[in-house]
């Protein structure tokens, strides 16, 4: 009808036209670590309860932590925390107004994936073979 | 005011923001600060310190006053710090009134109990008999 008088807009997003960001990625891997932490934080603190229950009380508790799922489990709680500081640093930078070029969050978004995988890894390397 | 004859944006309208935001913003960001030298400080200390999670290595980490501080300060700052997060996406991605409202009384009490537990077991395993 007014096809040729309307106002050049750009059309809302699409949902099935839609390239892949890694910023998106980013931004939901932190509130997913972010929730999976809530939980590895509340395991804690019956970690803590568990000790000051005696050592009666704490040997099965000792005893899955120190078993595969148990070590699976401390290791994907420190690669959660990992990914959630280091994208958590990330986020400190943005509220100062900076690095909020595409390009440059961008980098800053891969820079907190690498240090995500490669950190928790280093710790575990070090725990394992160091001294 | 009669309320059938406005929508809803027209009922709020020039009433300004709820002034609440800026609190959660800086509280958010004020743990988030603790907690990058909190939970790193924790993390690193546990990893190259404890000799694996025996009952004894526990008992040994939680015993130096130092780390004993530094348990409580990490509770207490992280047990604040998710709570923010989890009311903001409880706020996002739950729609039905009253399943948030108990998930938000929840994520509001919850937290407040497992941090008195934790910081009375750090206490008992220094003081208890």
């Amino acid at each position: 009808m007014a096809g040729a008088t309307r106002p050049e807009r750009p059309l809302s997003p699409h949902v099935q036209i839609w390239r892949w960001h890694v910023t998106m990625a980013t931004s939901i891997l932190h509130r997913v670590t972010g929730v999976g932490l809530y939980g590895g934080m509340i395991l804690f603190c019956f970690w803590l309860m568990a000790v000051a229950a005696g050592p009666e009380a704490y040997e099965p508790v000792g005893a899955f932590l120190a078993g595969p799922i148990g070590q699976i489990g401390l290791y994907l709680i420190v690669a959660a925390f990992a990914y959630h500081l280091a994208n958590g640093i990330r986020h400190l930078v943005f509220d100062t107004g900076n690095g909020l070029k595409p390009a440059d969050a961008e980098t800053s978004a891969w820079f907190a994936i690498l240090f995500a995988v490669f950190a928790p890894l280093g710790l575990w390397a070090l725990v394992t073979f160091g001294s | 005011m009669s309320k059938g004859k406005s929508t809803p944006l027209g009922r709020v309208r020039n009433h300004g923001a709820a002034a609440e935001g800026t609190g959660h913003f800086v509280g958010q960001r004020v743990s988030a600060i603790a907690l990058l030298i909190l939970a790193t400080w924790f993390v690193l200390s546990v990893a190259l310190t404890m000799d694996g999670p025996t009952y004894l290595a526990a008992i040994d980490f939680l015993v130096s006053p130092v780390n004993a501080v530094g348990v409580i300060l990490l509770v207490m700052v992280a047990l604040y710090h998710m709570r923010l997060g989890m009311g903001e996406v409880i706020n996002d991605y739950i729609a039905r009134p009253f399943t948030k409202v108990v998930l938000l009384l929840l994520n509001a009490l919850v937290p407040l109990v497992i941090a008195a537990g934790a910081l009375f077991a750090v206490l008992l395993v220094n003081f208890g008999v």
